[in-house]
């Protein structure tokens, strides 16, 4: 444990002198050095801005994520036990597959104008695909004989999905969610970009807009990797929890 | 044709194909075949020649392409309750415990009656001290005994067994046949037990159901009179062995 700390803290640091000296090299407008970028973390906290973006890019991330796994999760289900809804539906899903939720920015900001809808509705957009699809292929690859031994224990369709399918399903659906966290992260910063004016992403694009603040701008990148490292190894918990209860890599 | 008296399961005229690659392929021609209440039938055969596919159908998996399938007079046509399957120890569910696993089909009771149902088969299966483990740890003998518990809590009258010891050592295969012995003279319940070891089921079966190839039908039923415990190595128990052999068709010497 201490050897891996030790081995982890000597790469950051090598990489930290890295930036230090190719920063020196380099002209001060075109990389800031990690001091100054550490100022600007600091000035943000003070201002107050820094808690209220993370918040606000957290928030939307929430909603976002949150709708999406509600409503993508029953409807994947459903198109994995349905021979016919997966064929009508599926070719469907395939074809909105390929684009990019950013490419719905117009979309959105026509239907919900400039806030936190139109952000909230691109990483619903983001996180409902991967979900739905991953829900369908967890489905379809049940053990069947999980699903006949429900049956036999007389559950009907609802308590089937509850007490077998579910649980049964658990260990793939908690991948997808973890991935589609990620993927929600990604797009809520470039959502920001364009269809608000506060979080993360709003940060890096105004700090540039608004006097070339590229520490600023460093500063913003450096906390949305921090929040998507936390994001990632939260659900990764849960994810080793279900793993170790049954058996997988304990 | 009404069914005898004390016959618990009762197959007419079963017939089942399947689609193929080139047309269909017949699997099961036109069974029939009756089970008394409380009795021990093995279903022997070759691999392949369809007797579980006769196992699913009973249980009401799967349907036939003709014939009926009726349980005390009624016909079936889905799974039901009353009647558990057991698969080869790959029924119990992964993400319950021991306790979670038998308590599954015990929704309905109240606490206490589920919790005591639970304690008198986690002992009668012998997994005392395993309530609160995971399915992963246990052995697959546990597994197996594990199933067996989950199927005898929601207390069924009939029990369906597709090779449930097939995937086991032999010397633990051995002993979960003792088991079952054991549990079944203790709770009288049907069985259905299909196998493809000779031995097994001249050790295990009240009538034995020589199946033929495919596409199956009942090529003999061979009666077992001898008492349990049954002595491996009496004169009765290698006769009903060699007549079986010589029914299959197989030498008695490799």
């Amino acid at each position: 444990m201490l050897r891996r700390v030790l081995i982890a803290s000597s790469g950051v640091a090598v990489l930290l002198a890295a930036w230090q000296l190719a920063a020196a090299a380099a002209a001060p407008s075109l990389l800031p050095g990690p001091l100054p970028v550490v100022r600007a973390v600091g000035e943000l906290a003070v201002k107050g801005l820094l808690l209220r973006y993370v918040v606000a890019s957290l928030f939307r991330v929430t909603w976002g994520y949150s709708m999406a796994l509600v409503t993508a999760v029953p409807i994947g289900i459903a198109l994995g036990l349905s021979t016919w809804a997966e064929r009508a539906f599926n070719p469907f899903i395939q074809l909105l597959r390929p684009i990019s939720p950013l490419g719905w920015i117009p979309i959105a900001i026509l239907w919900f104008g400039v806030g936190d809808l139109s952000a909230i509705f691109l990483i619903f957009l983001a996180s409902f695909l991967p979900l739905a699809v991953a829900s369908m292929h967890a489905v379809h690859n049940l053990d069947e004989t999980n699903l006949r031994a429900g049956r036999n224990f007389g559950l009907g369709r609802l308590a089937l999905v509850r007490r077998v399918i579910l649980p049964a399903a658990m260990p793939q659906l908690l991948v997808a969610m973890r991935i589609t966290l990620g993927i929600a992260w990604l797009v809520v910063v470039a959502a920001e970009m364009i269809a608000v004016n506060s979080g993360l992403g709003f940060l890096i694009v105004d700090a540039r807009n608004a006097g070339n603040r590229y520490d600023l701008v460093i500063a913003g990148m450096l906390m949305i990797g921090l929040i998507g490292l936390l994001l990632d190894s939260g659900v990764r918990r849960l994810e080793r929890i279900e793993m170790r209860r049954r058996g997988y890599g304990a | 044709m009404p069914a005898a008296a004390g016959v618990k399961v009762s197959i007419r005229g079963l017939s089942m194909r399947f689609p193929a690659e080139a047309g269909t392929v017949d699997v099961l021609q036109d069974l029939d075949l009756d089970v008394r209440e409380g009795e021990l039938v093995c279903i022997l055969g070759p691999s392949g020649c369809g007797k579980s596919t006769l196992l699913n159908i009973v249980g009401g998996f799967v349907r036939p392409t003709a014939g009926t399938v009726t349980i005390d007079g009624v016909r079936v046509t889905e799974p039901d309750r009353r009647r558990i399957f057991v698969f080869q120890e790959r029924g119990v569910f992964p993400w319950l415990t021991v306790e979670g696993n038998i308590a599954f089909g015990l929704h309905h009771l109240p606490d206490g009656e589920r919790r005591q149902r639970v304690e008198h088969y986690v002992a009668l299966v012998g997994l005392g001290g395993f309530e609160r483990t995971y399915p992963h740890a246990l052995s697959g003998g546990m597994k197996q005994r594990l199933e067996v518990a989950r199927a005898l809590a929601v207390n069924p009258d009939v029990l369906y067994l597709d090779e449930p010891f097939g995937a086991l050592d032999s010397i633990t295969r051995l002993q979960m046949r003792g088991e079952l012995l054991r549990i079944w003279q203790a709770e009288r319940k049907t069985i259905l037990f299909v196998t493809h070891d000779i031995d097994e089921s001249v050790q295990l079966a009240d009538r034995i159901v020589i199946m033929s190839a495919r596409p199956s039908t009942i090529q003999r039923i061979v009666e077992v009179d001898l008492e349990h415990p049954r002595d491996l190595s009496s004169r009765g128990y290698i006769e009903v062995r060699d007549r079986i052999f010589e029914e299959i068709g197989l030498a008695h010497k490799v």
